[in-house]
């Protein structure tokens, strides 16, 4: 059975990608700040099957705990198969220089110790897959969201590389890019164009997984929305008010 | 916009989703109201003026017995997830309404029924524990023989967030029914044939209101002993858009009916179908009250004592040209129903649909539910839109014991509407 971590398992989407894993029979780490929500997570899986479910209560802004945390996983599970990071925060169109550095060191600081520290120990095990939520937002800066975006790209620019770099000791790096995703946080918000559940962004990154991708959009529809987004000259994009 | 199944009527309210059962209740200057699926007609899941607080984040199973199919989850669980999760451990879920896109929670507050009343009673009698969170902040669990648990079956809501519950599945063998379908042309024989049935687990009457003779079709069925697994739920295939009120005039109406009730007339039938497609079989249609239009539509569900009361009511509905599409009509058993304002009781229980033209529909549902009165009988709450205070005191005798228990910091529409008095 597989050995899943999963950082930042009570976000809308890790946790709907551990009810997968968990109806699968997968053994669980999963690590999040808040002990409430962690247990009733953890809970959740065990009861739908999940064959073990261990968990951590941890802040993952605290890099110095970074490398305790994969030393507790592998005590608890043994090796994991797969690392998750699926923690971060949203940001917003007003997000200012006092805002952005947590906002920076939530998503892309600590999401890149994590990956490092999960990349060395899988490359010498020669075994694994790590996967990273980026984000659609990370493919073009848009003023509708900058620095969520700048982290994004760079969180997208680590797998990308951490992907080449491991691909000849034969683990796999999937980069997962969601579109909007309706959570019940976001539930009263106006309807979003072209937005999915997180369980069904969840369905999309567990079958990118078990096919060894590289990038996923979820759903499919963004590859080629971001594909137009990209191509389009900065004379004119600069003009856009999306 | 939050509506009710019904659409009627419109409320303004402010929507803050619940995502977590540790967490705290929303800050509130003004009264909340938790909200599942919003699958109730009228105003019980609608808080004008007030807040709203929608459950579907509180899908979390929390622990589950193979051995004694006790299942623990939070309230917001939907049962069609709950049956997925059941059926393949070889349980069901003991009460299902018509639809299976309701919650734990919205089915313990309206203590919901199903096509097995007369055997197993009300949803809320295989709840074995709640955790309700109070305005205060204060954490009750409550089982039953308690007050508060009492209150909280068939509450609206109005006793607090129901967070949690644990319920009793019941086995089965696989994931189907043997159905019968017996077709009836008049009232006497539809009790005829429910004098019949009562070695069936489920049953339930389709008929045309529009028939003089009050034709329909009986169903009943029981778990099939064969094991299988059920087939993948198909997603529904939603109504696009508010359909124009041509659709619902009385002649098409009519040509429906007739057409429904041509396909029961072939006789007797059996077949052993999948449990989602005998007892949610409008689930394959996502959003069908758009098919009502924007104005919405009433659903009136009562529960008479007598058959005369009955041919009463559907000789009044016939005479005012306002049908139906496919009324419903079954009998109630005398298991006690747990809650304090829980709507079964023995006797008849039958449910219509109405278009909302205006006053003219105001005007037959206060005739129809002036009969009930006289009748003794009552309006299931999660159905309505209408009755009165007088009414709703009338046929709800522990209406004062229940107001005891009322959360303070709760309300509800419906609940401002009938407790004027």
């Amino acid at each position: 059975m597989k050995r899943v971590v999963v950082l930042g398992a009570t976000s809308a989407i890790a946790q709907h990608v551990a009810r997968l894993y968990a109806e699968q029979g997968a053994s669980l780490f999963l690590v999040a700040r808040n002990p409430d929500r962690l247990a009733a997570v953890a809970a959740d899986a065990l009861t739908r099957g999940a064959t073990q479910v261990e968990t951590a209560v941890l802040d993952l802004d605290d890099l110095g705990a970074h490398q305790r945390l994969f030393d507790a996983a592998e005590a608890a599970l043994g090796p994991p198969d797969i690392v998750l990071v699926a923690h971060g925060v949203l940001g917003s169109r007003e997000a200012g220089p006092e805002e952005a550095p947590a906002i920076l060191r939530t998503d892309l600081v600590s999401p890149t110790s994590l990956l490092l520290h999960a990349a060395r120990r899988m490359e010498i095990r020669r075994a694994g897959t790590l996967a990273g939520i980026s984000s659609v937002a990370g493919d073009r800066g848009r003023a509708a969201n900058p620095v969520y975006g700048a982290a994004k790209a760079g969180l997208t620019a680590l797998l990308s590389a951490l992907r080449q770099r491991l691909s000849p000791s034969g683990v796999s790096v999937l980069t997962v890019k969601p579109g909007f995703v309706n959570t019940p946080m976001t539930a009263h918000l106006p309807a979003m164009p072209f937005a999915v559940g997180p369980d069904r962004v969840a369905k999309d990154i567990v079958r990118a997984l078990e096919r060894g991708a590289d990038v996923v959009y979820t759903p499919a529809i963004w590859r080629l929305i971001m594909l137009v987004v990209r191509v389009l000259p900065e004379r004119l994009f600069k003009k856009l008010s999306f | 916009m939050f509506e009710s199944w019904g659409r009627y009527p419109k409320a303004t309210q402010t929507v803050v989703p619940l995502a977590w059962r540790s967490d705290a209740l929303p800050a509130a200057s003004q009264p909340v109201l938790a909200v599942g699926q919003g699958r109730s007609y009228g105003d019980v899941c609608l808080n004008d003026g007030g807040m709203v607080l929608p459950t579907g984040g509180l899908d979390r199973f929390i622990s589950f017995d193979e051995k004694s199919g006790v299942v623990r989850c939070e309230a917001g669980m939907t049962f069609a997830d709950l049956i997925s999760f059941a059926l393949p451990r070889g349980y069901f879920v003991p009460v299902v309404p018509g639809t299976q896109i309701v919650s734990v929670g919205g089915a313990i507050a309206n203590d919901i029924h199903g096509k097995n009343h007369a055997r197993a009673g009300c949803f809320g009698r295989h709840v074995r524990w709640l955790e309700l969170l109070r305005s205060d902040g204060e954490r009750k669990e409550c089982v039953p023989g308690d007050p508060l648990f009492a209150a909280t079956v068939a509450g609206l809501g109005l006793t607090g967030l129901i967070t949690a519950a644990e319920i009793q599945l019941v086995p089965v063998s696989g994931p189907f029914v043997v159905e019968q379908t017996v077709p009836f042309r008049t009232l006497d024989e539809f009790f005829e044939i429910d004098a019949g049935s009562r070695d069936f687990e489920y049953t339930v009457a389709w008929i045309d209101a529009f028939s003089r003779e009050v034709r329909g079709i009986y169903h009943r069925g029981d778990h099939s002993q064969r094991p299988g697994r059920a087939a993948p739920a198909r997603p529904p295939r939603d109504v696009p858009l508010d359909l124009p009120s041509f659709v619902l005039s009385a002649p098409a109406v009519r040509a429906f009916n007739a057409l429904v009730a041509l396909k029961g007339r072939l006789g007797k039938k059996q077949r052993e179908t999948d449990v989602r497609s005998f007892f949610f079989p409008l689930d394959r249609i996502g959003r069908w009250n758009r098919i009502y239009g924007e104005r919405g539509f009433f659903q009136f569900q009562c529960v008479v004592p007598t058959r005369d009361n009955v041919r009463d009511l559907l000789g009044r509905v016939r005479i005012s040209g306002q049908g139906s599409f496919l009324a419903v009509l079954k009998t109630f058993g005398d298991v006690p129903s747990p809650g304090l304002l829980s709507f079964p009781r023995p006797g008849i229980t039958l449910t219509l649909d109405f278009a909302n033209r205006g006053p003219e529909t105001l005007r037959l549902l206060g005739e129809l539910e002036a009969v009930v009165c006289a009748a003794s009988g009552a309006l299931y709450p999660a159905k309505d839109a209408t009755m009165s205070a007088r009414t709703f005191a009338a046929s709800y005798p522990r209406l004062a014991e229940f107001e005891r228990f009322v959360d303070p910091g709760f309300s509800s529409s419906f609940w401002r509407r009938v407790a004027r008095a």
